[in-house]
């Protein structure tokens, strides 16, 4: 039996201080119940010989310092795993959250994980075709790889991450493959769109969703990516799963951190999110990877909303510099109707080198890739001075690329949102795109391929 | 061994009382378990110590283990090709012992136990030696030779010296002073927040070839100097550290990956035992030491990672090598920095990171250098450093740049926009600078060419016209400026994609030697004179702008280093400018 303890003294925010405590350890779980006997969980931040710091996931709403009884587990929070976990939906603390039962545990596992060895880590090379252009023609994906999407409020990520769950495979094998998703402070609707999606589509069978809705305790947000991460790991280094993980939205799990900080008096650092977000998402995104001489894989797509669309801002510049590379979403290619609006330039997949080519996708991928960048980059360089001379002004050669930055959008960028394209597909665009510069302009690309593909059925 | 007890434990910070006695930047071993840390600050009786390792599950009550000696490192053979973590265990013994993932407390030897190494003594018994001299020498790898050197502080006679295979904990020399007998193993122990002695510092002189154009040709860092490249995320700061890393010529290279990815790491350990030393032929990896702390790693530990790194390369040093350390970034450790000072409650300084930022940046630059090694016999060393900074949002006004830039004399400034274009290496050729190139000027002509110095000055000219003739274009258009103008803006356009972009997974443009980078800018300048000639001579614009030779220029990053030291093809590509040149002056009209 554990000790209970009824020296609450202090309840600031999100944290309760308990006094006069004996044997406390840092990082462990706490469970507190309050004067109606309802149960809530916490974890000990800071621990000294008189008191302890707890934060409560659940919130402190309706607590009070005389009658809250608290009981320290004496252990770190974990989640119960089995090979039954898929196909559950679960709240943001790990509880069934879909009338089915608790799951009875093969292992128990600590939420916060530990770091993978780096000399056990297997190097991402393995291409993953999602079906959209603007991500497997400019900025694949490959199997192990954090790769996320920054988005801003009001576009539409969501369909976007759904589209890649439906539509993601390796080319030419079969493998067991498993989606988790956790929502972060998502709304009903959102949320909902998701379970519906993967339920039309039958990837709920394949799939673990843990949920915390906007609604819901913030500070609960703290532990439920952790909990995503800890199943995903579960499935691709125990039951050999090729596991993608999605998680939405990580500006609310900063917030909610940041408010832990600011309760605790912390020194802020930027924009008042605490010093240690940095290392603190770092510890979820680093979780993706591969393991040598395992089968399984974890490839990770955090989502953020980037207040203001300012991509400095601390939660999308930290994530930036742990993860490799970013999709970017942007506005403007959203206000022309365009799905998905996917922001070519800025985006950026870092391991796409070792995933494609010869063998892996097309020989031509990485040529056709850099010319197509460096010719819609031209392209938008001509819209500007379009703008400001009119287009009467540019040369022939700016409005060629003029045009083919039109085109390029149009066309290549623009899909549907049930359409998925093989990368052939995608590369044959590209070359039809291509096409309408003159040969002489297209120097990022070799020689070879470009007598190979160029005049192909013209 | 004296012991403390925990009063508080807040993340990776640890209070414990009863520690007299105890100095500052001690080891301690941590809890039931014995994480280890190390003491930041002592009030009366209570130690401040920063844990190396998770400490999830301590709590007060929990015992503290006063070692009494300082974090410390094992320098001797067994370094090269070793990856470690932030504080020298090394990562492979570690997955041999705990699985895929690093587990807590593992106690593991730093430098491998049961290796023999084979021992040639450089010195006979009774000779007098003095600290830093060498006693004799392993083979540590193909490539390099591991000096087993008198440690700091003994001087005397030689008594015993041995010959043949031992492990590094065999005595292989025994040197007597007045006082006593000092058993010398193949290895010394060094704390990591001490520099190592030299006899005096030097000035740097000669540059450090990194086969990076915009580099070595624009921006030269000397051996023994140091830089920082700081940029955004996405700017490619991490590529520039890694071709670093493979292809500039000093003998030993410390990349410390600090707070970076777990992924990188992977790379960097698949792709060193396959690439090949330019000068040498042999594995990289045979001249490299890691000491890897992902950003998932335990916080504090990255904080000593780059300590660790800098022991191990000034170790290098005073053998007489020329060492390079990367540290990947420094903002990380910066951070780490503030968190540790954070959780302590001091008083912040600029954007919450401590005071004594900017000092501890200093500190650690400053043991860079190039240097007389300690020894009675004349011996040069050079520790060159290169510090990645992430600035947050690129914004170079953040502290970590700022303090940075203070002691660095090289700046390679990386730009987001140069980056979307994917120019690469996307270093800002007007915001970057080198302090070194009047150090290394002498050495440029006698190595190089007699007009290197020129042929660069007339490039970042032309450079600089550019961007104020780009001002007036965008403003007026192309068509009002004068041909010579438009030749201009031509040339520096060349200069930009024939000399300046290069493409680090080329398998020719990843590397250029130092004398083919002066051939091809000499070419491109060439190709500006004889086409200001030209428009003298009446020559129209586009006759000039539409030579066949151009394409040619394009194409010469792409000759193998082979082919040029054989064939000299890159010279060719001069004598065709001429050939064009003269032919366009001869039918004009």
């Amino acid at each position: 039996m554990h000790k209970e303890y009824l020296t609450v003294s202090n309840i600031v925010g999100p944290l309760i201080i308990v006094e006069k405590i004996e044997d406390v350890k840092y990082g462990e779980l706490v469970e507190i119940e309050d004067a109606g006997g309802h149960l809530r969980r916490g974890e000990v931040l800071d621990v000294s010989t008189e008191r302890a710091v707890v934060q409560v996931f659940e919130g402190t709403t309706g607590l009070d310092v005389d009658e809250s009884k608290v009981r320290f587990l004496g252990r770190s929070q974990k989640l119960r795993v089995s090979d039954e976990i898929v196909g559950r939906v679960f709240d943001g603390s790990g509880y069934p959250k879909d009338g089915g039962p608790e799951i009875i545990a093969k292992h128990t596992r600590d939420i916060n994980g530990i770091p993978i060895n780096p000399q056990a880590r297997d190097y991402p090379s393995e291409f993953i075709q999602t079906g959209i252009s603007s991500i497997d023609g400019m900025n694949p994906l490959v199997r192990g790889q954090k790769l996320p999407i920054f988005s801003g409020s009001g576009l539409p990520h969501s369909r976007i991450a759904a589209q890649i769950a439906r539509q993601a495979k390796v080319l030419g094998k079969k493998e067991k493959f498993a989606v988790v998703f956790g929502g972060m402070g998502i709304t009903f609707e959102e949320a909902n769109f998701f379970i519906e999606d993967f339920r039309d589509t039958g990837a709920l069978e394949r799939s673990v969703v843990f949920l915390n809705l906007a609604n819901e305790p913030p500070i609960e947000r703290i532990a439920t990516p952790r909990l995503a991460l800890t199943c995903a790991e579960y499935l691709a280094f125990d039951l050999d799963m090729h596991v993608l993980v999605i998680l939405v939205d990580y500006t609310f799990y900063a917030e909610a951190l940041r408010e832990i900080s600011a309760a605790r008096k912390e020194i802020p650092g930027r924009r008042g999110y605490p010093g240690y977000l940095y290392t603190d998402l770092a510890t979820m995104y680093e979780r993706a990877g591969r393991i040598k001489g395992k089968a399984g894989s974890i490839t990770y797509i955090p989502i953020l909303t980037m207040p203001e669309d300012d991509k400095t801002h601390p939660i999308a510049d930290l994530t930036g510099y742990i993860t490799e590379g970013q999709i970017m979403l942007s506005r403007e290619i959203h206000r022309k109707g365009i799905y998905p609006p996917v922001d070519v330039l800025p985006s950026l997949s870092r391991l796409k080198d070792k995933g494609i080519g010869k063998g892996k996708t097309r020989e031509d991928h990485a040529d056709v890739l850099n010319q197509l960048f460096a010719c819609y980059a031209r392209g938008k360089d001509a819209r500007e001075l379009a703008l400001i001379l009119g287009e009467a002004a540019l040369s022939d050669m700016d409005k060629i690329y003029l045009d083919f930055a039109d085109r390029y959008e149009d066309e290549f960028v623009r899909q549907g949102e049930s359409e998925a394209r093989t990368i052939e597909q995608t590369l044959e665009l590209g070359w039809k795109l291509l096409r309408m510069v003159p040969s002489a302009e297209l120097k990022r690309i070799s020689p070879e391929y470009l007598e190979r593909y160029y005049s192909e059925d013209q | 061994m004296k012991k403390g007890t925990i009063i508080r434990t807040a993340g990776p910070l640890v209070v414990a009382s009863d520690c007299l006695g105890a100095k500052m930047y001690d080891m301690v071993r941590v809890g039931d378990i014995g994480l280890i840390g190390e003491i930041i600050e002592l009030r009366e009786d209570k130690a401040f110590i920063q844990v190396y390792e998770d400490t999830t599950g301590i709590g007060p009550g929990e015992p503290v283990l006063l070692t009494g000696e300082p974090l410390s490192v094992e320098l001797g053979p067994g370094l090269i090709q070793s990856v470690f973590d932030g504080i020298q265990r090394p990562l492979d013994v570690i997955r041999a012992k705990e699985g895929d993932f690093v587990t807590r407390g593992i106690e593991v030897p730093h430098l491998n136990r049961t290796k023999k190494w084979d021992f040639k003594p450089l010195v006979r018994k009774g000779q007098s030696v003095e600290e830093g001299d060498f006693l004799g020498e392993v083979e540590e790898t193909p490539l390099i030779k591991h000096k087993v050197m008198v440690p700091p502080g003994i001087k005397g006679k030689v008594t015993q010296i041995k010959k043949g295979k031992m492990t590094v904990q065999q005595e292989a020399a025994v040197i007597q002073d007045q006082e006593a007998e000092h058993k010398i193993r193949l290895f010394q122990v060094w704390s990591i927040r001490q520099n190592r002695k030299v006899k005096k510092r030097i000035m740097p002189e000669n540059p450090l070839v990194t086969g990076q154009r915009v580099l070595d040709t624009l921006f030269p860092l000397a051996k023994g100097g140091t830089a920082c490249v700081p940029g955004p995320f996405g700017s490619g700061k991490t590529v520039v550290q890694h071709q670093l890393a493979k292809w500039s010529d000093a003998q030993i290279i410390v990349f410390v990956a600090c707070g970076e990815r777990g992924n990188e790491v992977a790379d960097l350990l698949l792709s060193f035992p396959e690439l090949k030393d330019p000068s040498t032929g042999r594995p990289l990896m045979e001249r490299t030491v890691i000491i890897a702390n992902t950003s998932n790693m335990p916080v504090a530990a990255r904080e000593a990672s780059i300590y660790t790194g800098m022991t191990i390369a000034e170790y290098f040093r005073d053998m007489g090598y020329s060492v390079a350390l990367m540290a990947d970034s420094s903002s990380r450790w910066a951070e780490a920095l503030r968190e540790i000072s954070g959780r302590m409650e001091e008083m912040p300084g600029e954007e919450g990171y401590p005071a004594y930022l900017a000092s501890r940046l200093a500190e650690f630059y400053e043991r860079a250098g190039k240097v007389k090694c300690l020894g009675s016999e004349d011996r040069e060393g050079a520790l060159s450093v290169i510090g990645a900074v992430s600035p947050p949002g690129g914004d170079l006004s953040d502290p970590v740049v700022q303090s940075t830039l203070k002691v660095v004399k090289v700046f390679w400034a990386l730009d987001d926009k140069l980056a979307n274009e994917r120019h690469f290496p996307a270093i800002n050729w007007q915001n970057s600078y080198s302090l070194y190139v009047d150090n290394i000027k002498d050495n440029w002509q006698e190595e190089v060419a007699e007009d290197f110095t020129e042929i660069r000055q007339e490039a970042m000219k032309l450079l600089e016209e550019e961007s104020e003739l780009l001002e007036i274009a965008r403003l007026v258009g192309v068509e009002s400026l004068s041909d010579t103008e438009r030749l201009v803006l031509e040339s520096a356009k060349s200069i930009r994609e024939d000399f300046l972009h290069q493409n680090a997974f080329h398998p020719q443009d990843t590397y250029t030697s130092l004398r083919k980078q002066y051939l091809m800018l000499r070419i491109i300048i060439h190709f500006h004179n004889l086409g200001l000639n030209a428009l003298e001579e009446g020559v129209p614009f586009n006759d000039i702008f539409q030579l066949e030779v151009r394409e040619r220029i394009s194409k010469m990053k792409f000759i193998s280093e082979k082919e040029q030291e054989e064939e000299d093809s890159v010279h060719d590509v001069f004598i065709e400018v001429d050939r064009s040149f003269k032919e366009l002056i001869k039918n004009k009209g």
